[in-house]
């Protein structure tokens, strides 16, 4: 213990003159056996590099997902109604001959909001398929009948133009606003602002643009983000929900399916954040008592953002052990060719000792010799592991992020491992005999 | 008369060999003036590396006293006698004992290196050395590219680095063809007329011939102290 402390002292105190020169010696030395030395970095430096990198994918990796659920609302609960399995339909007890109906109602959306206290905005909304026509150019779209706050609701910001207001909704006005991906096949050429589109026999003004959802398309779609995919268009729900009625018929070959849905979609908004929690369980519990059959989803995005950072975490604690284990290994390989060092070198530390070294002359040389081994690999590591990352960004198109406090970590514990590692073989230098070790052939 | 630059008091060493003590010197005394020239001879086993060890504070005696300089580095610590030994005493060993991945000029700076003296009057003092010994035109050569004689210079070089009180010699000429020893043997001489005290462990009666003063040595004790 006490030579640890004398040899940090030593490392410390020395001057930068003497300390330069101690390396540059040790340079030297290591230069002498350029593969040997090489090799022994090698374990440290893809110890270094593969954490640094595993560590920027992750970080990418759930700095992505982060971000998908900060669109989605972190004070958010979606509710959405989803179509019950085949085994439950059997079992419902012969209503309308042929027209199934399940999910959400408007019922239910008023009990939740009698019943439960700290909701604010309640975004119903409802899903329509069906063509959307610009003359001859068409999309297959989402039409979503919906409230005037859902922007702001689902953080879906308007680029252009302006979002329906509540007038618009009482007049059950002929007005849309579409998403950025459906402008670009509906006009490719010019503002779509002020044209219409058709959708059926249903003419409707354009009268904003939203922001594009992003690469929606590349990344496995979540649960509370069906919605978020492709093209989507936005109408009034009182529009919707004159145009389309409540029955939907869908026309398959020889097969009519109808469906018979009130709401497809509920963003309740939760006024404080720590309720968030509490009030999608008593969503639920509510929900449970009305709904014989689950033809419902709770997405709770809170949730998912904790199941993302605990994913992180998990990820972090085995990159840790990694990390660790790959940093021991090194240091152990370090160690042994240290060790090997010593024995080899036995008659030049006699030299050296007759010339006038002192013990811990001998303990520093070798011990800077480890550190300069270690500190390389270290180097060597960051850089690949910088390197790596943004090979994978340009590739694989994921995103990667380099924290600024990974690579210095990294670095400072592999200089750390050779001080650590090289210590024994340094102290094996030190503590021999000047009289035997220059005997030795 | 001066205080003698070598002191031996009664000096014992013995060994630990496992359970077995080796008693190699027993009770040596003798003292060197500055400026003498001598050689230690006596038959293999007689103690001869053993005395060179202490001489060069590479070790210490069990019993007796041994000052160097006056002063008594007998009962010294370790890094008291490193610092002896690099401030005051100049090795040259049979062997010839260069660092292989140092040059002729960076071998010769070790002594100084370990005194902490600046770099650039490192540098100077050991192209001074390299030129009295002769090896101005190698000073960046490694030690494999010498040959025997010129290592062993280096080695002279090396030694006198420090400005020593002694130079201690371990058969300074038995690896070399009798050309090279000639040579290396005529360094002494020169140096020893200049002031230098030498003392040279040898076996060889030839090199003893140049000493101005034989000590023999026989199981640990002296056996003749010839002056010439």
């Amino acid at each position: 213990m006490s030579s640890i402390n004398t040899t940090l002292g030593l490392l410390l105190g020395w001057n930068p003159a003497r300390l330069y020169r101690a390396v540059r010696l040790g340079l030297k030395s290591l230069w002498m056996h350029r593969l040997r030395s090489l090799l022994t970095v090698l374990g440290i430096v893809f110890g270094v590099c593969s954490v640094i990198a595993m560590l920027a994918i992750g970080e990418g990796a759930s700095y992505e997902a982060q971000e998908q659920i900060n669109k989605l609302g972190s004070q958010n609960i979606i509710l959405t109604s989803i179509k019950p399995s085949e085994d439950q339909k059997v079992t419902q007890q012969g209503s309308l001959s042929f027209v199934l109906q399940y999910g959400l109602t408007y019922a239910d959306l008023e009990r939740i909001r009698a019943t439960i206290p700290g909701i604010t905005i309640m975004v119903p909304s409802r899903v329509i398929r069906d063509y959307v026509w610009n003359i001859n150019r068409r999309v297959d779209a989402e039409i979503h009948g919906t409230v005037p706050w859902y922007p702001e609701m689902r953080n879906h910001p308007v680029v252009a133009g302006r979002f329906f207001t509540r007038s618009d909704m009482e007049n059950c006005a002929n007005v849309c606003v579409l998403g950025a991906e459906m402008v670009a096949v509906l006009f490719p050429m010019e503002s779509p602002l002020g044209r219409d589109v058709r959708v059926g026999s249903d003419y409707y003004r354009v009268i904003g643009v939203m922001q594009p959802r992003g690469h929606t398309g590349k990344t496995e779609t979540r649960p509370g983000e069906v919605k978020a995919a492709t093209y989507q268009m936005f109408i009034p729900l009182e529009t919707a929900r004159t145009r389309y009625g409540e029955i939907l018929a869908k026309r398959r070959t020889g097969s009519i399916e109808a469906e018979r849905v009130e709401l497809h979609e509920v963003t309740i908004r939760v006024t404080a954040r720590d309720q968030v929690l509490p009030v999608a369980e008593a969503v639920k519990q509510l929900l449970e008592r009305h709904h014989k059959k689950k033809d419902y989803e709770i997405t709770v995005p809170l949730e998912l953002l904790r199941q993302a950072e605990r994913t992180k975490q998990i990820f972090n604690i085995v990159l840790g052990s990694i990390a660790a284990i790959s940093l021991l290994v090194g240091g152990i390989g370090i160690m042994n060719i240290m060790l090997a060092t010593v024995t080899e070198r036995t008659r030049e530390i006699g030299i050296r000792r007759a010339l006038g070294a002192k013990r811990r002359d001998i303990l520093t040389q070798f011990l800077i010799e480890s550190v300069i081994l270690s500190g390389t690999g270290g180097l060597l590591g960051v850089t690949l592991g910088i390197l790596i990352p943004l090979f994978v960004s340009r590739f694989a198109g994921m995103r990667t992020i380099v924290a600024f406090w990974s690579p210095l970590l990294a670095f400072s514990i592999s200089a750390l491992v050779g001080v650590v590692f090289g210590l024994y073989p340094a102290q094996r230098a030190a503590a021999m005999d000047p009289v035997e070790a220059l005997r030795h052939e | 008369m001066a205080t003698p630059i070598v002191q031996c008091q009664n000096v014992h060493k013995s060994y630990q060999m496992g359970t077995v003590t080796v008693t190699a010197l027993r009770g040596i005394s003798f003292d060197i003036q500055a400026g003498e020239y001598v050689s230690i001879m006596g038959p293999s086993g007689c103690g001869k590396s053993t005395l060179l060890n202490l001489l060069g504070c590479l070790d210490r005696p069990t019993g007796g006293r041994y000052l160097l300089g006056g002063e008594d580095v007998s009962q010294l610590d370790d890094d008291a006698l490193s610092a002896i030994r690099g401030s005051r005493l100049g090795f040259v060993f049979q062997s010839y004992n260069l660092i292989q991945q140092l040059t002729v000029l960076e071998n010769i700076e070790v002594p100084l290196y370990y005194q902490n003296r600046p770099e650039t009057e490192c540098r100077a003092l050991a192209t001074e050395l390299a030129r009295r010994v002769g090896l101005e035109h190698r000073l960046h050569h490694r030690p494999f590219e010498l040959s025997g004689g010129q290592q062993q210079r280096v080695a002279i070089a090396r030694a006198l680095v420090n400005d020593p009180l002694v130079i201690l010699a371990d058969e300074p000429t038995g690896n070399l063809d009798s050309a090279s020893g000639e040579e290396i043997l005529r360094i002494f001489a020169n140096l020893n007329r200049n002031g230098k005290t030498l003392i040279l462990v040898t076996h060889d009666p030839g090199v003893a011939r140049h000493c101005s003063r034989t000590i023999r040595l026989r199981d640990g004790q002296i056996e003749t102290d010839v002056q010439y």
